[in-house]
């Protein structure tokens, strides 16, 4: 029975061996075979990936992350916050339980990288954004055992003191508009303005944050101190921000019913 | 080592370096006020060293044995020691961040101290630090002696091993800076990645030249699989880090990916370098002295052939395992499933064929420790990729992915297989390479091989435990069908856990400084012994090759 099954494999290796035989004497044969035997893999499972349409949902409502928070993210992958914090609920029961609605495609599609990461040492911060007020979010970087006591997080007090610099932020939108993230050119020339508007609301530099990125944009002193721009609040800003790019994932699914 | 190079070749070599200095001192001038400059002067200070020192011995006498008389083992050697050193800081590191995770306090109040900055410079110090320079280092040596042929040029092998260290240095010195693309095991930044595709061309070209002077008709077994590994990881460094810039004098870019197609990309790249660079290129480093350290034949060159074929065309579709329950569409989960489990195939042929080698040996085994090594290597290669194939299930996933269980995972292939592999491969080739009658202290690499399984054990149980434990708490309901432990809780029962994993990975930390230490001792004072036949021979000429049984 088991002979049966397996000869028509045995006589299948019977003939690769005796090919392999006569590759194996030939050096770019070999190098022809490896790279054709496993380019193969990778084309199957990352081609229709960029063409099949369900790949991604489409909406029209989903927004580009501001030149502030997408400073904030800069920063967030500076420190490695990936590697602790994973951004991406999966379908399971209890993550949805825990987190909210399980993460869609489309929620990390201006996402370059990505950062779903691979390792919670912490949450998930899919769903983080309006979680916690900015002040908890201040407190909890500054020193993260004054709130939570068994945290094992590194403490980020520097990010209140340093300054954020803003003089890239248009090369960084401009590269981000390059790999196709859908800024407009009024966007990329005036992101340091923007970047500096979006946490000082007083100034008459906010106007044009809600002019380009909406009404619903947040502006306001994200780190609580009015006098300058710093990492912090570009940090905090990128944090309120997590899961409320679009509302689709809670309009599909509505929240679990105890 | 000088002496060994011809008037021209130290003319090139002032050229290279000259050049690369020069390319360091614009990057420091345009990379102003951004960490790139600070690599600049990092780039500057490596070639300018380099370029001194060549132009030291400019006009030293030149050398006048005749080089095809023997092989050309001076960066091999070089490579041995960078290896050792860099075992030493990557597994320093290691028990430092995981001391971290047990003790948050651990370190000082500056940026670049954090576990964020200093887990990667861990990752990037084991895994291309200590293992890619294991892995060139012996494949100069293993190339050389199966091709009975002496490398083509002296440059080339400099080329690639000093320009991949100067890369592991950018990288691990950029992560302390904050500079990072975030995606694992390919975190270093466009200018470092396109450095490192130069270093790789250069490497493929020197390996197919000097297996194009072989005086053997076949390619040996160890050689397909150091193709395969150079090969395909040109083929997914160079997609992965597929990038732009925000400008030209600055380190940061914007993977070309987004979202679920950046995601699939990565763990594309991210299983295959655990694949082609901490697989094959170690299964190559197997396949070559595991043999001749038992002196007997591979048991099996058709299982050779199936494993080689199996594992080159399974593993490339299996990465999509690691975004099991994601946004990923469902149908690449399931094929990456289905690859995974049938990758148990080829992994095991491998596995199998080393220990089957050994049979005949085993009394080899107990007294030789250094075989020892590559024994309990090929076991924990077994046992890892009999894991891997069973964490790739589905509902296995669900449960092991984001807990320390996959970190386990990892560690029993990185520290059981990999380092072990290497190490045995170290301790027999160092007495060889350096003309030595035997390694300086037997005794030390006793110590060292129980240090290292003790520290493997612990580990890995350590990190079963918690994980397992962790995911398991994270889906506890209680009665009334709400969850019943917050994050909290599950972080708070890994404490203990987190305290055993740093003790093992110090007992590894242990035996990798004992390696170091016995190295330089055996170069330094063992007495020397020219081993008999270790030169390049020609089959037309009918000279007998070196026996795997030598």
């Amino acid at each position: 029975m088991l002979k049966t099954i397996l000869k028509p494999f045995a006589k299948l290796f019977e003939f690769q061996a005796r090919t392999h035989y006569r590759v194996e004497r030939h050096s770019m044969a070999l190098t022809f075979g490896i790279i054709i035997a496993a380019a193969i893999g990778g084309f199957v499972e990352i081609a229709p990936l960029f063409t099949i349409d369900e790949t991604v949902e489409t909406d029209p409502d989903m927004r580009v992350y501001t030149p502030l928070e997408q400073a904030g993210r800069d920063i967030y992958i500076r420190e490695g916050c990936y590697a602790c914090h994973s951004q991406m609920i999966r379908t399971l029961r209890d993550e949805v339980e825990r987190y909210g609605p399980y993460s869609l495609a489309v929620e990390s599609k201006y996402d370059h990288p990505m950062l779903w990461g691979s390792k919670r040492t912490g949450p998930d911060l899919a769903r983080l954004g309006d979680k916690y007020s900015d002040d908890w979010q201040v407190r909890h970087m500054v020193n993260p055992r004054d709130l939570v006591p068994q945290s094992v997080m590194p403490q980020y007090a520097f990010l209140l003191e340093r300054e954020l610099k803003t003089s890239d932020l248009s090369d960084r939108l401009g590269a981000l508009r390059a790999v196709g993230v859908p800024y407009t050119d009024d966007m990329i020339a005036n992101a340091a303005n923007d970047a500096a508007g979006q946490a000082m609301p007083d100034s008459e530099r906010s106007d044009g944050v809600w002019e380009r990125y909406g009404d619903a944009t947040a502006v306001r002193f994200f780190d609580g101190r009015p006098d300058r721009v710093t990492e912090m609040d570009a940090m905090v800003a990128y944090l309120q921000i997590l899961g409320k790019l679009t509302d689709l994932p809670a309009k599909i699914q509505p929240a679990a019913e105890e | 080592m000088m002496s060994n190079l011809t008037g021209a070749e130290r003319t090139s070599a002032m050229t290279i370096t000259g050049f690369g200095a020069l390319i360091g001192l614009i990057m420091a001038a345009v990379g102003h006020g951004d960490p790139m400059g600070v690599h600049g002067w990092i780039v500057l200070a490596f070639c300018g060293v380099l370029f001194f020192v060549v132009g030291n011995s400019l006009y030293d006498p030149q050398p006048t044995e005749d080089r095809a008389a023997s092989y050309y083992d001076d960066p091999t050697k070089v490579g041995i020691i960078l290896t050792l050193i860099w075992a030493v800081v990557g597994m320093a590191m290691g028990v430092w961040v995981a001391s971290q995770l047990a003790w948050p306090d651990l370190r000082f109040d500056a940026a670049w101290s954090s576990f964020g900055r200093l887990r990667p410079v861990h990752t990037s110090g084991v895994i291309f630090g200590f293992g890619g320079n294991a892995l060139i280092a012996t494949s100069f040596h293993i190339m050389q002696r199966t091709c009975r042929a002496r490398m083509p040029d002296q440059i080339s092998p400099w080329f690639v091993l000093l320009g991949f260290n100067l890369f592991c240095i950018v990288a691990a010195s950029g992560y302390l800076m904050g500079v990072t693309q975030s995606k694992e095991y390919a975190e270093p930044e466009w200018y470092a990645d396109i450095w490192l595709v130069v270093v790789w061309v250069v490497y493929f070209v020197l390996y197919i030249r000097t297996l194009a002077r072989r005086n053997e008709p076949h390619i040996y077994v160890a050689n397909w699989y150091y193709l395969s590994f150079i090969l395909v990881m040109a083929m997914l460094h160079i997609v992965n880090n597929l990038a732009v810039p925000a400008s030209f004098t600055g380190a940061k870019s914007y993977s070309a990916f987004s979202g679920v197609q950046d995601a699939m990309t990565q763990w594309w790249y991210g299983h295959n370098a655990v694949a082609f660079f901490l697989t094959t290129g170690f299964l190559g480093m197997l396949y070559y002295f595991l043999p001749k350290r038992a002196e007997r034949p591979i048991y099996s060159y058709r299982l050779s052939i199936l494993s080689f074929w199996g594992i080159v065309f399974f593993y490339i579709w299996v990465g999509s395992h690691h975004l099991h329950y994601t946004a990923l569409p469902h149908w690449v989960q399931t094929l990456g499933m289905t690859f995974s489990v049938m990758l148990l195939i080829p992994s095991w042929a491998s596995a199998g064929n080393a220990l089957m080698t050994l049979n005949g040996a085993w009394g080899k085994v107990r007294d030789d420790a250094t075989l020892r090594f590559m024994m309990v290597a090929a076991v924990f290669y077994g046992l890892t990729t009999f894991e891997g194939s069973f964490l790739a299930i589905r509902p296995v996933n669900g449960l092991s992915h984001y807990t320390d269980w996959t970190i386990g995972h990892v560690h029993a292939g990185a520290m059981g297989w990999v380092a072990l592999i290497s190490f045995g491969a170290i301790y027999s080739v160092v007495p060889l390479l350096w003309k030595r009658e035997t390694m300086y202290s037997w005794k030390a690499v006793e110590w060292h091989f129980w240090l290292a399984l003790a520290g493997t054990v612990v580990y890995v149980f350590a990190m079963w435990n918690s994980g397992i434990i962790q995911g398991l708490m994270w889906r506890t309901y209680n009665e009334t069908g709400t969850l019943r432990y917050s994050f909290v809780d599950s972080l708070v029962a890994m404490h203990p856990y987190y305290i055993a994993r740093a003790f093992g990975g110090l007992l590894f930390l242990i035996g990798a400084c004992i390696a170091l230490w016995n190295v330089v001792m055996t170069i330094r004072h063992v007495p020397g012994r020219v081993p008999e036949r270790d030169y390049p021979t020609s089959s037309e000429a009918m000279e007998p090759a070196v026996p795997a049984a030598e």
